[in-house]
């Protein structure tokens, strides 16, 4: 008992990381109706300026988001404004294709830089410390504590999307482009400015997943393949959905793996497609 | 004679090979309500997008307080003191009344309208701020509208078919407020299919025929036979 109990657990903190994912790739699909083929390989991109930082400076691989979370947001914007602006229009193809090509430049620029190696940052004590919960479970600290920076990213997204004047201009130039430039708002800016809060969170997840796991330059699209699955599963347009569709991705790993380590991967996919096959407009929709 | 407020000089404009607008020329000076007129596709709509800046145009054939605004962009031309109140309403469906209000007024430009003096201007808004704007009927949708535009305290505020599909006491309620709008210190240009509506609300008329001004005079000058006449182009 005790021990399905802690498969559970464990599933719904790495689920965060999942949601995590998930949250950058449907804010900008959201506002800008572009889908991020490159998405996971960013994460992956970060989560090498991390290493860069936290070997360079001496910095802990935490404290290095004070540089890698600016540094992508930045990347983001210019990414956005100069690159994928150009790409936007009633076709959805050519955003598709630059970003398929994206993620092919980022992996083989790491593989050139960094070779193939598994790299891992460490975190120091907190990667085993751990809380007793009830006798048999224990929580590690440090999956809590991601959990946690997953649910505070939502909600913060949450709380900018629906209550600030950024959310409402995001908002707006999701609904119409045209009127939003009637507004006042400069939609290759806004768009702009979405990319950079999508790739500040992609630099969270980035950094958490380095702590967690080891990394190599091609790991980056099956953290895509989580990434859509999470917010397919949550349905599209809900950020608690998203978070939701996370934990029952990283459940359903858990529950896998813990059958037969070779079903980890499987038991997700399976988890997803179920999702799809009964209710293909997610758990929660977002109600137009 | 001082400079209008908005000078449009030999205006063209097209939808890919298309054109809409042949040479067009008018003026409006401050403080005046204006009219233009004219059948369906006869080029009243893109008249008024390519004075906001939705349309490309030569900078020089739209000149704005002396500036030569012709071909936007859309967010710079607000900016300078054009709103346009698009055709069909088009708020933002994610938005609450408010926001749709808020995100109007988001560049901040001074002048005599907020929120507090919009909800004053049609009451009715105030006390359904908090819901979404498809849940409000046509005409509340049109003063949400009107209000939009009128948070960036334009010197210029653009109609476009404001009175479409809403019934005529509410079309009688939204014009009976254009004076007040105009007190303010804008001036606005309606675009009206309803020629007595607009005859009546507006101070000089242009009356546009496949993308040329057929006619144009001060509203009570013109005939009937005149504008019959410009309108149908018989």
């Amino acid at each position: 008992m005790t021990e399905w109990i802690n498969v559970i657990v464990q599933g719904m903190l790495i689920g965060g990381l999942y949601a995590m994912f998930a949250a950058g790739l449907s804010l900008i699909f959201g506002i800008m109706r572009l889908v991020n083929i490159a998405h996971g390989d960013l994460i992956v991109l970060a989560a090498y300026i991390a290493l860069v930082t936290a070997t360079t400076l001496g910095f802990n691989p935490i404290a290095s988001l004070v540089i890698v979370v600016p540094a992508m947001a930045a990347l983001g914007y210019g990414l956005q404004r100069f690159l994928l602006n150009r790409t936007l229009g009633d076709d959805l193809l050519p955003p598709l294709l630059v970003t398929f090509g994206l993620s092919v430049i980022i992996q083989n620029g790491l593989l050139e830089l960094f070779t193939a190696d598994s790299r891992r940052l460490q975190a120091g004590a907190i990667e085993v410390a751990s809380i007793p919960v009830i006798p048999g479970i224990s929580i590690g600290t440090l999956p809590l504590l991601q959990f946690t920076l997953a649910v505070a990213v939502i909600g913060c997204m949450q709380f900018v999307f629906y209550r600030t004047a950024l959310g409402r201009a995001f908002r707006a130039t999701s609904d119409d482009q045209t009127v939003a430039q009637l507004m006042g708002l400069d939609n290759r800016h806004v768009f702009a400015l979405g990319m950079a809060l999508s790739l500040a969170i992609v630099a969270i997840a980035g950094v958490l997943i380095a702590v967690r796991t080891n990394f190599d330059p091609a790991i980056g699209p099956a953290r895509l393949i989580f990434g859509f699955e999470a917010v397919i599963i949550g349905g599209l347009g809900s950020l608690w959905g998203t978070l939701l569709g996370g934990i029952l991705l990283g459940v359903a790993q858990g529950i896998g793996a813990h059958i037969d380590p070779g079903w980890q991967m499987l038991a997700g996919h399976f988890a997803f497609l179920i999702v799809l096959a009964v209710r293909p407009e997610g758990l929660f929709p977002k109600v137009h | 004679m001082s400079e209008p407020l908005l000078e449009v000089d030999g205006l063209d404009a097209f939808y890919g090979d298309f054109q809409a607008l042949f040479g067009v020329t008018m003026r409006v000076e401050a403080g005046a309500i204006g009219a233009v007129i004219g059948a369906n596709g006869a080029g009243k709509s893109t008249l008024l997008k390519s004075i906001a800046g939705l349309m490309a145009a030569r900078p020089e054939a739209i000149r704005f307080n002396g500036v030569a605004i012709g071909g936007g962009p859309a967010y710079r031309t607000v900016a300078r003191g054009v709103a346009l109140v698009p055709e069909g309403r088009r708020l933002f469906p994610s938005l609450s009344v408010e926001e749709n209000l808020l995100i109007g007024g988001q560049l901040g430009r001074p002048g005599w309208w907020n929120l507090a003096r919009v909800y004053e201007l049609f009451p009715v808004l105030a006390e359904r701020r908090a819901l979404p704007s498809t849940a409000l009927s046509g005409g509340q949708q049109q003063m949400v509208a009107i209000g939009r535009a009128l948070m960036s305290n334009p010197k210029l505020i653009l109609c476009d078919e404001i009175s479409l599909g809403l019934a005529p006491i509410v079309v009688r309620d939204i014009y009976a407020r254009l004076p007040s709008i105009v007190r303010e210190g804008s001036a606005v240009v309606i675009v009206e299919q309803d020629i007595v509506q607009a005859l009546a609300a507006s101070s000089y008329v242009y009356c546009l025929q496949e993308g040329r001004v057929a006619l144009a005079g001060a509203a009570g000058t013109l005939s009937r036979e005149a504008i019959s006449a410009a309108y149908f182009g018989v």
